[in-house]
């Protein structure tokens, strides 16, 4: 089946079986591996990207779902190629990961929960980020960063 | 993992959406959000040859007020469930369940005619509606016709759905002076239920629905029977498991599990009966 999605701003078409999983068509497909597969059951957040501006797991999500809509991956959520996006930005700046496989997907989830709840105390963004595991638990690190990115945005 | 072949047809209203299942029958399986279906056909558990997409069909996406009762439309997200100012004022246990399926990923795809009709007993909002009372909307092409929530929760995975039939509404009573209380023990933050309940209490009357104790969602009638002849909470929680017949798992054994039901209900009951 002939699909079209906007990826990273761009518009996309391509022949996909309508079993090709969100996940498999960004990496497979068009290239783009900054997004993880790591459970593959829905659970680990690793695939996290943004369809239509919100979080969403794109190992449960079919390409053909995706036909006609907007989606926002790690390679796109930077302004520039010598700029980071703030988020990555406040990971940097507090160590927010060690082995760097959950990274792209917290990143991905941390924006989308900002939109949501642009001043978070501690507990809504840990319970924010429930649906991605760090499995070198660098949680602490990763709610610091996730809360001076809204604090710094707030300003 | 992915899932094995299927042909792909996507509804563009809920007559196309009917027809494709009157033509398919037991062959096609609705996808909506996708997030009970889709992980199931990863791991070949379910391997539908036609998926009918109803993703689109935005109007059966909404939160509408409906006299003694809120209607909402089978599309709904989790998150928009969660996040309705009319179910938070006038169903609140409803929306603080939909918050607490998953994750913020699975609410932003997952939906609550999708929750339903997948009549898994392990899902948080089967048995909030269960314990609201509430009543379910199914159409055919012969026509519509309601379904009590006591009713449509007919066996593991299994509803009163016939195979030509579409969810279209949940409807539910407004409660908005009634005591509340959902609980649920996870070991770890995004898990399905161990064991879970719902509680509403108010008016003279207590619904309890108990989720994971066993192949549906039940009610625990005779819990709900004792505290309507005035038993106390703790008495009447000691009955939670009554009616139950809970498996074993990896998660909890079944001795575990009754347990647990007793625990969470009196909490339940105790932290309705606070508010």
């Amino acid at each position: 089946m002939q699909v079209t999605i906007t990826v990273n701003g761009e518009q996309r078409s391509n022949e996909v079986e309508p079993r090709v999983l969100l996940v498999h068509y960004l990496r497979d497909v068009l290239g783009l591996t900054g997004t993880n597969v790591g459970c593959d059951t829905s659970s680990c957040g690793a695939c996290t990207v943004h369809l239509n501006g919100e979080a969403v797991k794109s190992c449960t999500v079919l390409a053909v779902q995706a036909d006609g809509q907007d989606v926002l991956t790690i390679e796109g959520l930077a302004p520039s190629a010598d700029q980071m996006h703030p988020m990555q930005e406040a990971f940097r700046e507090h160590h927010g990961l060690q082995c760097g496989f959950c990274t792209p997907g917290m990143v991905m989830a941390a924006v989308s929960l900002l939109k949501e709840i642009p001043d978070p105390t501690e507990r809504e963004v840990r319970e924010g980020i429930e649906g991605n595991l760090c499995r070198c638990t660098g949680y602490h690190n990763i709610v610091q960063a996730i809360l001076s990115q809204a604090k710094a945005s707030a300003r | 993992m992915i899932p094995a072949a299927f042909d792909y047809q996507r509804a563009a209203s809920v007559e196309e959406a009917l027809a494709l299942l009157t033509e398919h029958g037991d062959d096609a399986k609705v996808l909506a959000g996708g997030h009970s279906l889709l992980p199931l056909m990863k791991l070949r558990f379910a391997t539908p040859s036609v998926l009918v997409d109803i993703g689109r069909l935005t109007d059966l996406s909404y939160v509408r007020d409906a006299g003694d009762e809120v209607a909402i439309g089978a599309l709904t997200r989790h998150h928009d469930v969660q996040h309705s100012d009319l179910l938070q004022a006038q169903v609140p246990i409803l929306a603080h369940a939909a918050g607490q399926v998953g994750d913020q990923q699975v609410r932003h795809r997952g939906t609550i005619g999708g929750s339903l009709s997948h009549c898994d007993p392990a899902s948080d909002l089967p048995a909030v509606v269960l314990a609201l009372g509430g009543t379910l909307v199914v159409r055919g092409t012969s026509g519509e016709r309601e379904v009590p929530a006591s009713a449509f929760f007919t066996g593991f995975l299994e509803s009163a759905l016939h195979p030509d039939e579409l969810l279209t509404e949940v409807r539910v009573p407004k409660v908005p002076d009634v005591g509340w209380s959902f609980q649920k023990l996870t070991k770890r933050a995004q898990d399905w239920a161990i064991v879970g309940c719902a509680v509403v209490r108010g008016n003279g009357t207590t619904g309890i629905g108990l989720v994971n104790m066993g192949s549906t969602p039940i009610r625990a009638t005779a819990a709900e029977e004792a505290l309507a002849g005035g038993a106390s909470i703790a008495d009447a929680a000691a009955l939670a498991d009554r009616e139950a017949s809970p498996s074993a798992d990896i998660n909890a054994t079944e001795e575990y599990r009754r347990h647990l039901a007793k625990v969470l209900v009196r909490r339940g009951l105790e932290e309705a009966s606070s508010r």
